[in-house]
Parts: structure tokens; sequence; C-alpha cells
């Protein structure tokens, strides 16, 4: 058994600073474990989100070392622990104290986008048939475990603050798991050219390497959608027609 | 502290959790066209619902046509050794299917058969390829599904608010008292309804699949209400959670891995699971490793392999397995799925699709590649059967107004669920709690619950901070030496003399609860939520034990050293937990209703 030292975030919205506790260290062990040590030895009331401990859930996202990073699948040997090992909370979003950040922005964004509509059902039992083949884009959209820390590290979202005008890369992961969902009827890309603002991505592709789920936000979902925007809006018959109209 | 403390609402019908089962409720219920509210410990989509693995339990016979709902429930039947509610049963293997088919006309993406259809996989117990899935994250699926229609019903969502008690008036319920976890502000909630959908009790174990959350909530505070708990004593250890390293004790491994072909071996590198098949199963188990493989791939003229028998009897071969001595390196025994490549060309690659949160879970956590290393596995506490003894068709408890759903209500599983008919539970009970929670909510007056009670309830959730300092005890030392005790003495294998000591120390661990101290202020205290969860667990914790004590046989997941045999007349009787006049805890055995003569016909028929 051996020791290492944690410097964890320790306040509220009113401010605080950083505190080191020096915790025991075993074989195996993520952050989270270290985190729950502390709280159970040294600091009871120390706030913390955390479920299944197994990065399925996506509750116990924080900032270790500076990286975005699920606590429960951050192993203590892929750190460097003759340092202290910094933890603390999301920066995109406001803190409610220690660890825990206030990220009901993110379900009222949710609430903002047009809902799944599907087609009549067109198989003869009142159901639908779809091909694996056909369904495999949408489920790895599908994969997406809410941890928010794709958010966390837009800086559209981290650095520029547009929280009101940007729904940010995990909320275009369900934009576009509902547009390329083979039953789908809506049509959301006016609304994610003009209220949702896939526009303020620039691609830095910051989100896809935070992504615990591994899912290609950039590539295979705000390109694409992009790219739809771009088909819609801008094509030049569009334009024309629309000239004409106002 | 006066009125202006607290923050009140008012509903048709309030939801308390919002798993499968509370999500399910919710939205039948605001369809039904009442004021719906739904509050969880968490954030919404974090419940335990979004962990399940393997799949949902559904007759939709896409895979094989030779299934449909009479064989559903012949199957859950048997698992459940017939202590089961038949009627629950039927209604579960009758309308599964619908709720499934829902799912998807909601949103869901279910993995696809070749010709376009819900693909089916096996699992054990179930007589058919019966689980509809998403790879091995079918309850993420579930739950995003469920969360991302019912967001736009109109229901009103509270979440990482807990409820610590139901307010009553006279003997109905009439509302909810809590803290919302952020400010530890409290909150009164009115309603006309209550539907308890809080899941299981997994916290009371040290060995767990289960999250801080379950800690027997809704069944504490639906027995505080004066409700029937019923068999408690049946509480599943899942046979393969992970055991190495420490910190990741207990996690589970999906039976996905077995339904895909993997194979359990002890340190001799023999299957020792074809050593040991139980008289009821013997004519549906595979007779060698051959057969055992082709059933694995779908051949329909095969029978299952000894690895996917009932959790229960598997739990126990590991169990003896490791006793005597041919363990593994860690205390478990081997998984092997990545035998398979032998047999399947593309084997690692297959492995991967089909299994990528297990693949994901065991590289990170544990530095192991599946497809090239067996994993090592042991029984992990897992799912709790007993719970809120409810009216089969309506959910409604004992007490009038009160519902219970999912993994909070007794009766379809009896002495042992089968994998993947949980989540069809939620779907098809918690549809049918928020249904009749409505129409009930509908004939009731509101009623404005006592101020002195909500008074009294606030001081003594505040007890805690007011002990701090000195030499009080902190919540959590309670809480392990509970699950230690747990563990030890109302665990896999129990006897009559270390659950008789379980029960002795009750009392001093209720004396500890009562005088722990906690330190800081009311935001976001993790140390004062456990502490007022820890009663809850106590409670939950006592009614296993003594419904544990008062089964004297083996039967499904209750399994005594000193009864090895099942008792054909226990085998008609539920165990009965209420709270006495006296405040203290009462267990009684009650006949189980006698089952109707056409069900117990498919019975017969599927034997
Ligand atoms: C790792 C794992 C894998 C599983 N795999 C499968 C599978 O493949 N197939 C299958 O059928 N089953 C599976 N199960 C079982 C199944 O997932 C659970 O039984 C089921 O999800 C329980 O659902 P529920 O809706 O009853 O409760 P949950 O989903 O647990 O939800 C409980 C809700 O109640 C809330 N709550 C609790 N107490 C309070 C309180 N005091 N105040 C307010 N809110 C409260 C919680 O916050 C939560 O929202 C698995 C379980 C685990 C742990
Ligand atoms: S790629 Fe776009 S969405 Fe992703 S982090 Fe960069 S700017 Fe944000
Ligand atoms: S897309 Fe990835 S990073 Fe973003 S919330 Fe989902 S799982 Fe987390
Ligand atoms: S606790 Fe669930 S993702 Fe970390």
């Amino acid at each position: 058994m051996s020791s290492a030292t944690f410097r964890i975030w320790r306040g509220s919205s009113e401010g605080g600073e950083f505190q080191d506790y020096t915790t025991e260290v075993s074989e195996g062990m993520v952050v989270l474990d270290a985190v729950h040590q502390i709280q159970a030895e040294q600091a009871n009331d120390l706030a913390v989100r955390w479920n299944c401990k197994a990065g399925k859930c996506g509750s116990c996202s924080a900032e270790v070392n500076g990286s975005p990073k699920l606590m429960c699948m951050t192993r203590l040997n892929a750190l460097p622990l003759e340092r202290p090992v910094t933890v603390e909370p999301m920066q995109a979003f406001p803190l409610i104290r220690d660890l825990v950040t206030d990220v009901s922005w993110n379900y009222k964004v949710k609430e903002a986008i047009e809902p799944f509509a599907p087609r009549e059902p067109d198989a003869p039992d009142g159901t639908w048939r779809m091909e694996q083949y056909d369904v495999e884009r949408v489920q790895e959209f599908r994969k997406c475990i809410e941890c928010f820390l794709c958010q966390d590290v837009c800086h559209v979202l981290r650095d520029h603050r547009l929280h009101g005008e940007f729904i940010g890369p995990r909320f275009f992961v369900h934009a576009a798991a509902l547009e390329m969902h083979p039953l789908d009827t809506a049509d959301r890309t006016t609304e994610l050219a003009n209220d949702h603002g896939v526009g303020y991505c620039n691609i830095t592709k910051c989100c896809t390497k935070v992504c615990p789920e591994e899912i290609t936000i950039t590539d295979n979902a705000i390109i694409p959608l992009k790219e739809r925007v771009v088909d819609k809006m801008y094509d030049p018959v569009t334009k024309l027609f629309r000239m004409f109209r106002s | 502290m006066d009125n202006e403390s607290y923050q009140s609402s008012e509903y048709d019908v309030l939801v308390i959790g919002a798993g499968g089962a509370g999500l399910r409720a919710a939205i039948e219920a605001s369809a039904a066209g009442v004021s719906v509210g739904l509050i969880c410990k968490s954030l919404l989509g974090k419940a335990h619902t979004v962990m399940a693995e393997g799949g949902m339990a559904a007759s939709l016979a896409n895979v094989d046509d030779r299934d449909d709902w009479t064989v559903h429930f012949a199957d859950t039947m048997r698992g459940g050794q017939y202590l089961n509610s038949w009627r629950m049963a039927e209604l579960h293997a009758r309308e599964a299917p619908a709720r499934a088919r829902e799912l998807e006309a909601w949103g869901a993406v279910f993995d696809r058969t070749k010709d376009g259809r819900i693909l089916q996989r096996n699992f054990g117990g179930h007589k058919y390829p019966r689980l509809a899935h998403v790879g091995d994250r079918t309850g993420l699926e579930m739950i995003r599904t469920l969360q991302d229609h019912g967001i736009h019903q109109g229901i009103d969502v509270r979440m990482e608010c807990t409820i610590v008690e139901l307010l009553k008036d006279g003997d109905r319920v009439v509302g909810a008292f809590g803290y919302d976890r952020e400010r530890g502000r409290f909150r009164v909630f009115r309603a006309r309804a209550v539907v308890l959908a809080t899941g299981g009790i997994g916290r009371a174990f040290k060995v767990t699949s289960n999250s801080w959350e379950y800690t027997g909530d809704g069944h504490a505070l639906a027995y505080r209400a004066g409700a029937d708990l019923m068999d408690m004593e049946f509480v599943q250890f899942h046979p393969t959670g992970m055991v190495w390293p420490p910190s990741v004790r207990g996690i589970l491994v999906t039976e996905g891995v077995r339904g895909e072909g993997g194979v359990l071996r002890n340190s001799d590198g023999k299957r020792f699971m074809f050593e040991d098949i139980p008289e009821l199963y013997r004519s549906s188990t595979a007779t060698d490793e051959e057969e055992g493989w082709r059933y694995t791939q779908g051949d329909k003229q095969s029978r299952r392999p000894p690895e996917l028998l009932t959790r229960d009897h598997v739990a126990r071969c590991i169990v003896r397995e490791v006793k005597e001595g041919r363990g593994s390196p860690h205390g478990g025994v081997f998984l092997d799925i990545a035998w398979i490549r032998k047999r399947l060309p593309n084997g690692a690659e297959h492995i991967r699709k089909k299994l990528p949160s297990m693949y994901h879970q065991f590289k990170q956590l544990a530095g192991i590649d599946i497809t090239e290393e067996p994993m090592e596995v042991g029984p992990t506490t897992h799912y709790v059967m007993g719970g809120v003894r409810v009216d089969p068709d309506s959910q409604m408890s004992t007490v009038p107004g009160l519902f219970a759903a999912g993994e909070c209500a007794a009766g379809l599983h009896g002495a042992n669920r089968l994998g993947g008919n949980s989540l069809s539970d939620l779907l098809v009970f918690g549809q049918r709690a928020g249904r009749y929670a409505a129409e009930y909510a509908r004939a009731q007056t509101p009623v404005e619950p006592a101020q002195d009670q909500v008074e009294a309830l606030a001081r003594e959730a505040l007890a805690p901070f007011e002990r701090a300092g000195g030499d009080a005890e902190g919540p959590y030392q309670v809480q392990f030496d509970l699950q230690d005790m747990m563990q030890s003495q109302v665990g896999i294998v129990r006897t009559q003399e270390e659950m008789r000591k379980a029960v002795d120390s009750f009392e001093g661990l209720h004396a500890r609860a009562g005088r722990v101290g906690v330190q800081g202020n009311r935001e976001y205290n993790a140390g004062w939520h456990t502490a007022l969860d820890l009663r809850n667990l106590l409670m939950v914790s006592e009614a296993v034990a003594r419904s544990a004590i008062l089964r004297k046989e083996s039967r499904g997941a209750h399994f005594r050293e000193d009864h090895l045999e099942k008792d054909p007349e226990l085998g008609r009787l539920n165990t009965v937990v209420r709270c006495g006049e006296d405040g203290r805890m009462q267990v009684a055995q009650e006949p189980i209703p006698e089952i109707r003569s056409d069900l117990q016909q498919i019975i017969e028929d599927n034997k």
C-alpha cells in the first residue's frame, strides 16, 4: 500500500479553494474510489455525483489534472502520483458545490429539440422493418451516456459562454440521432441553423477526443448536420425561391 | 420553522423514482389526463435502469416462432419456483410484446434480425431466444427512450430530490415529504395517489452491482406507511460480477456473455457447470459442450448449455468451486468468451460488436482484453425479488392510494427472477400502475397534509447536524458495518445461527444510526444524505433477515445450508412483513391464492 495526494476543489458558487487530502491507494483504484475514500474518512460532506461506477451512467464527470474525465473510469495507475492529482468540477456549468455542477441547462436544451416523429408503420403486423446496416449509424449516437464532458470541453460553451445560442456537441449528437433515424419524418435543419447554432462549431474536434463512449461526434454527427443545413438553406434554388417570396 | 421554509407542490399523481418503472408510470398517468410529478434522487436518466445490459424479455417470436406468451409465462413460473403471483406472471407475459413495440414507436433502436425485425437473444431460464436488446446496453436504450419521450408529455420532473417519508391522512396516502439535494431545502408534495418506483436494496450488502441510490427507500416508505412487504428473503446474487481489482468488485458482467457462448471454467480448466444440473432443468439442458455451443449459435434442435441455468444455481456452483479450492487467483472462477475465436473466423470482432461495453469495462478497469483472455468473475448482489405487496392488476399496495411498480414491488418473480424479466416488468407494471393511479386519483379529493406531521419530519431530518462534533460517529462506518454483517450472515449461503446473530445486531445498529452526526451544511451534503438513508437500509435488511429465518427450506435465490431441500408446504406460502401496532416488525406466512386452472395447464404442458 502506498499513498497519494489529491488536490480537490472545495467550495460553492460563492468561492472556494483546493484542499489537499492524502489517502491510501491500492492496485486497480480509480479516481472515484479515492474521492469516496476521502469522503468516508476525512470529508463526509464532500459533494460528488456518481451512480454506476462502470462508465454507464455519465454522472461522475469532472476534470482530473485538467482534463475532462469520468472519475470512475480513470485509473490511478495512468496518472503520475508523485505529485498531487487535481480534481475539480466541470468549468462549463455553474458550480453547486465541490465537484457538483448545475447541469440543468442541458435538460432544458433537449426539451427545445423537436422530438422523434415516426412514419406510419408499414409492415403487415403494424410495426416497421429496419435493416441492421441502417440503424448502426444511429446506434453510435445513442450510446451517449449524457456525461456532458463534450459540452465541458467545447470552447463555444466553456470560453465564449454562448449557452443561449448554441446547444453544444451533446445535442448535435442527439439531433443527428433523430435526423438519421430510419423512421423519423421531422426536419430539424432550420432550427439547427437558426436556433441551435450549428454554425458556431468550427470543427476543432475537442469534443470527440473527450467522449468516453468514443462517439465520433464531429465527423459522424456535426459535419453531416452542417451539410444538411447547407443543402437546405443555402442551395441556390432554395435561395432564389426565398428571394422571390420576400 | 415556519411555513415559508417548505416549497410545496400539488399533483394528482406523484411518482417517486425515475427508472424504467417510474418513467413509464408517469407517461401513462399523464396520458390519462391527470397532473403528474416525477421525483428522483439522481439526475434524470441516471437511475439503475441505465445500467441494465442484457435485454428485455418479450415473446415477440421474431427469432424462434415457437415462442408465445404461454411459454414465457411457464418459464417465469418455473424460474420463480412457483412462488410468483401467477396473475402478474400472466399479465407480464401477455403484455410485454406490446410494451416492447411501443418503445420502438417512441424511438428505441433495437438490434435487428436479418429480415429487419427486433432481434432477440438467449438468456438463462428462457426456453427460446427472447431478449430484445441493443448490444449490451439495453437499459440505456430503454431509459433514454422513455426520458426523451417523457419530457414532452407535460410531466413535472424534480431531479435530485429525495423523499424521506410518505404523508398520510387516516388510512390514505396523501403526499410525500423530502428535500432537494442541491440546497437541502424541504419539500412537501401533495398528491391524490402516489406510485413508488424506487428500485432495489443492493446497498444492504458489501459486494453489489447496485449504486448508492439502492437503499430500499420505497420498501421502507411503504412499510412505515403501513403497507405489507412480501418475499423479502429472496435476494438475487448474480453469478458473474467482477472480482478484481478490489475497487471494482461487484460490478456486473452481463449474462449476455454466456448467451453469446461464454463458458465458465475452474482452475483445472474444467467446465464445472456440466456436473450439477438440477432435475427441473435436466431435460432442457445440453448434454455436451458441442450441443451447448450449437444452441448459442441459434440451432433450434439443441438445448442450452448449463452456464445458462438460473442465476441462483450458477451462483452457488461458483461458490462451491471457490470453497473447494478450484477458484481463480482472486477468489472467483474464469468466464471465457475468447475461446469462441476457435469457432468463429472473425471471433474477436464478433465479441467487440456483441459485447462492446463489457469489452470496454474490462479493458479500462482491469486491463484485460476479453477477446484474448478469460475474465475472473464471482457472485454479486443484484436484485431483490421481494418488495411491496400489490394487487396484481392495479399495482395498488395494501394502503389505499399507494401503488408500487418495478423492482420495489413484489410478486412477478417469486423465488428467483429470470434475466431480462425486469426490464419488461418495469414497462408492463409501470404502465399499469400509472393507469390505475390516475384512475384512483380522479375519484379522490385532495387533502392537506397535517402541518405538525411535516414539522416533526423536518426536525427529525435535521437532527444529525445537531449531533455533529464531539464524539458522534459519522454515517459511513455504520453503513459499512451493516453491509459486512449482511454479506457474511444473510448472504448467498444462509444458516439459522448466523441469521439469528444478524437479527440480534440490528438493535445496536439502529441505536448507532440514531446517534450519527454529520458535518458541514445542508447543501449537497453526501454525509447527511447517507445518514438519512441509513434507517431505510436497516429496515429492509431486517426484513430480509427475519423473512429468511422463517423460510426453513432452500428455494430459488434463498439457500439454507441447514435446510437443503425444498419443502412442498412452504412452496404454497408467501412471506409477509408488516409493521405491528407496537412498532415492531412482524413476519408471517400466508397462502398463495390458488392458481387458475388454465394457467396450471400451461405449466403442465411446458414441463
Ligand atoms: C448492472 C445491472 C444490470 C442489469 N441488467 C438487466 C438486464 O439485462 N435485464 C433486465 O431485465 N434487468 C437487468 N437489471 C435489473 C434492472 O436493471 C433493474 O431491476 C431495474 O432497472 C429497476 O428499475 P426500476 O424502475 O424499478 O428502478 P430504478 O431504475 O433503479 O430507479 C429507481 C429510481 O427511484 C429513485 N429513488 C429511489 N429512492 C428514492 C427516494 N427516496 N426519493 C426519490 N427518488 C428515489 C432513484 O433516484 C431512481 O430514479 C440489471 C441491474 C443492474 C444493476
Ligand atoms: S468540434 Fe465543434 S462542437 Fe466539438 S468542441 Fe470543437 S467547436 Fe465544439
Ligand atoms: S457525446 Fe460523449 S462526451 Fe458528449 S455527453 Fe455523450 S457520451 Fe458524453
Ligand atoms: S459513475 Fe456512472 S459513469 Fe461514472
